[in-house]
């Protein structure tokens, strides 16, 4: 993007100069024809430079999400001149007192090293990790959004399973940048690892050996992590992006319906300069941001924990935020689940939350294609709906949300007993049950609440807002006065989708197949209750009613 | 999801001719609403307002200022707010007004390019026209016709042999680097490795990290002690032995014991010995409740009767903690009279066989 804003605001004022132009302009105009003759960039300054993207304050999660992914890199970069990723046991004689003499790897003194010797060094570190954590969470906010939304209905289905995998890439990322200071608390983490990954059948004790290098914990992980931290992860993700944002420019921004705003036209700022200005502008903020928030809020004070050892732990451990769902998972699990056959053990306990976990992203990754199977619709669609006017996907999402949501406050079920003063067995057991009901009454309120609001919508547009304004009628009665919405206001209620159950036929053959049968069953779960659009003919009715 | 078929020879231009949509289960309602079109544009003030135009403009220059102020501040921050060696303090200060200064420096530019652009770059609203995701029919029909092309001229589907015998080369040819991994571990088998530990008969019990041996009359009645064997210091791999070998060391009242068949001799006067490492994930089993004689895993919540040979009272985890056989030597000494007589830590496939 920098690129194409330099040659930009270079080679527009170029071709529009009239005055004779200065020697800085003339210097510029040099400079635009020289890079021009040798790289054609025009071509692309002429399709991108006034391309069209839409405003909403939502479309902005993607954007933090990006912008923290640079501020990563910058940090990161600093970060891995001073970080010894090495496990070789050393003396620590740095400058934090307490730890004096206490043995621990390279890479956890080198980690204490850039926070207590390099100024600037903790600075960079809590940015770096502060970064990471908004990384991950603007991405899940992102997801959400493109998700109540429909903005990952044709033609941007793949791109919806780019962003799952740059989601997916995160939280890798995060994990094992976590892992690399090799203090107690993420030692634990990469304990837990290990237990989760000797509980795979057949290949799990194997996996474990070999990714550690020997035995738990060996001398080799945080080497490799490291690698996989700073060099493939990083390469996966950025060629993520550049997938992703190479669709996002085929495809072009999704927009909320407005007056004048079609499934055939894109409305909003041109790159150049609004939307350049708010997008470089917010990269700023959001730098900005994180900078305060790293120079007034510690996070990760390593030193406080100490170097790893596989004695000691603290109580109250947590991972960080975005991989709590999981470590809720392996807590929620029933007890006693695990048996023999044959002399080979079978940890259900790691397998059964290891499938479940699987599935529901599974889910996560392929919804676009369920819901584009259910309605059958192939037509392109640009107008983002509001979550209301699609009542069983906002639902869906509703009781997902909620399912991760009891998953990640189980992963501090001991917390959440400690501070509210309860047994850690009625927590445990309390989000045991949330976990199957809480999807469903999610998912039963949020559904109601979509239609209730689509129908209050119905009603403003037939019959306008109360104005608050009572008359009193020459018959003595009293009515509060309503109203109408302007035409542009309307259009907001009223244009969205409609979708009807299917009607299960026989096909060619006179045969009603299991798959359209499921489709019907689907259809009907998904579009049985709906509110249809206000028509023409209703509001005619309705103003002749008055 | 169109076009699948076009592997065939030949089919790829037919396919890809452009076909009617189908709505599939979508409504068409020939009354909906019409789309009003755009509505007229709302100036703001600084389109009306040249004073409020001057305003902006002077805010967004202060706010630019402010970057600079604050940019140079960082550089004054990182000279006047050294790091003293030892002096936490120290560290403070430099983290907090470097962090303030770059902050200030970052978001003057951030407010001030958003600043401009919203108030006094060009309001109205752009319109482009999208077209279809999918290229034109020509286009379409032309990728088709060079994948046609190139099969023709390559032979492809045509010649199967050498086709698939390519095929079959590929699929082997990442397989045989797969061989290479196995040496990310040393050449033993873990399975072995995993069942036994460095406690065995005679091995003293000793502190956890000092090292000194226990004498058994120091285990009063309550007590709880983080224990490694003695000789843990003189193995070649201290932290994977600990990590095996770690144990909780408690003292209860013999009655409170409930010893089964074959560990009549496993504890010493009421002292027990377990293994600290979790049976669920292996993390540390390290928070002991002295009146109840519960073992709690902190991480997930797994816990374990001391009195009942520490069985799986709650939590995920299903087997008890092994216990470490003890007794006494000649000089009081606790120690181990065998190794554990299972495996211990997280469960794995080939545990039990």
């Amino acid at each position: 993007m920098s690129t194409d804003t330099a040659t930009a605001t270079t080679a527009a004022p170029a071709a529009e100069q009239k005055a004779p132009p200065g020697p800085g302009m003339r210097f510029v105009n040099w400079g635009a024809n020289y890079i021009e003759d040798r790289t054609s960039l025009s071509g692309m300054v002429k399709e991108l430079g006034r391309k069209i993207f839409p405003d909403h304050w939502s479309f902005m999660l993607g954007e933090v999400a990006l912008y923290s992914f640079v501020v990563i890199l910058l940090s990161g970069t600093f970060l891995t001149f001073f970080f010894q990723a090495s496990m070789a046991p050393v003396i620590y004689e740095g400058a934090y007192p307490t730890m004096k003499g206490v043995e621990m790897s390279a890479a956890m003194a080198s980690t204490l090293d850039i926070s207590f010797e390099v100024r600037g060094g903790l600075l960079m570190r809590q940015v770096h990790h502060w970064a990471a954590l908004l990384f991950v969470a603007s991405i899940g906010l992102h997801m959400l959004r493109v998700f109540f939304t429909g903005a990952f209905r044709k033609p941007r289905e793949i791109n919806w399973v780019v962003g799952f995998l740059l989601f997916i890439l995160a939280m890798a990322e995060g994990f094992t940048g976590y892992s690399l200071p090799d203090d107690l608390l993420s030692g634990n983490g990469l304990r837990i690892i290990d237990g989760m990954v000797k509980g795979v059948p057949v290949i799990g004790t194997w996996i474990s050996y070999l990714l550690f290098g020997g035995e738990f914990p060996g001398e080799a992980i945080v080497g490799r992590l490291y690698m996989l931290h700073i060099m493939l992860l990083p390469a996966l993700v950025i060629a993520a992006i550049g997938v992703h944002m190479i669709l996002l420019i085929v495809n072009k921004h999704t927009q909320f319906a407005g007056p004048g705003r079609t499934q055939e036209n894109v409305v909003g700022a041109p790159i150049l300069p609004v939307f350049a200005a708010k997008a470089a502008g917010f990269f700023f903020i959001v730098f900005g941001v994180i900078m305060v928030i790293a120079s007034t809020v510690t996070i990760n004070p390593i030193w406080n924990y100490g170097p790893y050892d596989p004695s000691p732990v603290s109580a109250g451990t947590q991972p960080d935020w975005y991989i709590g769902f999981a470590d809720g998972m392996l807590r929620l699990i029933p007890p006693h689940l695990e048996t023999e056959i044959f002399g080979f053990t079978f940890t259900w306990y790691i397998l059964i939350p290891i499938v479940v976990l699987g599935l529901f992203l599974v889910v996560v990754a392929l919804y676009p294609f369920i819901e584009g199977w259910v309605t059958g619709d192939k037509r392109e669609h640009h107008i983002a709906d509001r979550p209301r006017n699609a009542p069983a996907r906002t639902a869906i999402g509703a009781a997902g949300v909620t399912f991760y949501a009891v998953m990640w406050a189980a992963a501090s079920s001991d917390l959440i007993a400690t501070h509210f003063r309860l047994s850690i067995e009625w927590v445990t057991h309390t989000l045991q049950a949330l976990l199957i009901l809480g999807p469903i009454i999610a998912y039963l309120v949020t559904k109601r609440v979509c239609l209730g609001l689509q129908k209050k919508d119905r009603e403003i547009a037939l019959h306008g807002f109360e104005s608050g304004r009572i008359v009193r009628l020459p018959g003595g009665e009293y009515i509060e006065v309503h109203e109408q919405l302007s035409d542009y206001d309307r259009w907001r209620l009223v244009s969205y989708e409609e979708y009807a159950p299917l009607m299960v036929r026989p096909n060619t053959n006179g045969k009603i197949t299991v798959s359209t049968k499921l489709r019907g069953a689907l259809s009907r779960w998904f579009f049985e209750d709906r509110i249809a659009p206000v028509t023409r003919a209703e509001i005619e009715a309705s103003h002749h009613g008055h | 999801m169109t076009g699948t078929d076009g592997a065939e020879p030949g089919t790829a231009v037919e396919t890809h001719a452009p076909k009617p949509v189908s709505v599939g289960v979508a409504v068409i309602s020939d009354d909906a609403v019409e789309n009003p079109g755009f509505p007229p544009y709302r100036p703001r003030v600084s389109d009306l307002d040249p004073a409020k135009e001057r305003q902006n403009e002077r805010r967004i220059f202060w706010l630019f200022l402010a970057s600079m102020v604050g940019s140079v501040l960082a550089v004054v921050a990182y000279i006047v707010f050294p790091i003293h060696e030892g002096d936490m303090g120290s560290v403070r200060l430099n983290n907090l007004f470097l962090g303030l200064g770059f902050a200030l420096g970052l978001l003057g530019i951030g407010f001030g390019a958003v600043h401009w652009a919203k108030s006094l770059m060009h309001g109205h609203e752009e319109v482009e026209q999208r077209h279809l995701t999918r290229g034109k029919p020509e286009t379409v029909a032309r990728a088709g016709e060079i994948f046609t092309i190139a099969n023709e001229e390559s032979g492809f589907t045509r010649r199967k042999l050498i086709r698939n015998s390519l095929i079959g080369a590929l699929a082997l040819a990442p397989l045989s680097a797969l061989v290479i991994f196995r040496d990310f571990a040393p050449a033993d088998n873990p399975v072995t490795l995993l069942k036994h530990t460095l406690w065995e008969e005679g091995v003293r019990l000793a502190r956890d990290p000092s090292g000194a041996p226990i004498k058994a009359s120091d285990v009063t009645l309550g007590s709880v002690f983080h224990v490694i064997p003695e000789n843990l210091h003189e193995s070649s791999h201290p932290l994977e032995e600990k990590a095996k070998a770690a144990v909780l060391l408690m003292r209860l009242l013999p009655e409170d014991l409930n010893v089964s068949e074959g560990r009549e001799d496993w504890n010493f006067r009421g002292i027990v010995a377990y293994s600290k490492i979790c049976t669920h994930v292996g993390c540390p089993v390290a928070l002991y409740e002295q009146q109840t004689h519960h073992l709690l895993c902190p991480c997930h919540q797994s816990q374990f009767d001391i009195t009942r040979e520490a069985a799986v009272i709650f939590g995920p985890a299903k087997r008890p903690l092994p216990q470490l056989p003890i007794t006494v030597d000649e000089e009081g000494y606790l120690v181990a009279r065998s190794d554990f007589h299972e495996p211990v830590g997280p469960s794995f496939w080939e545990r039990s066989l």
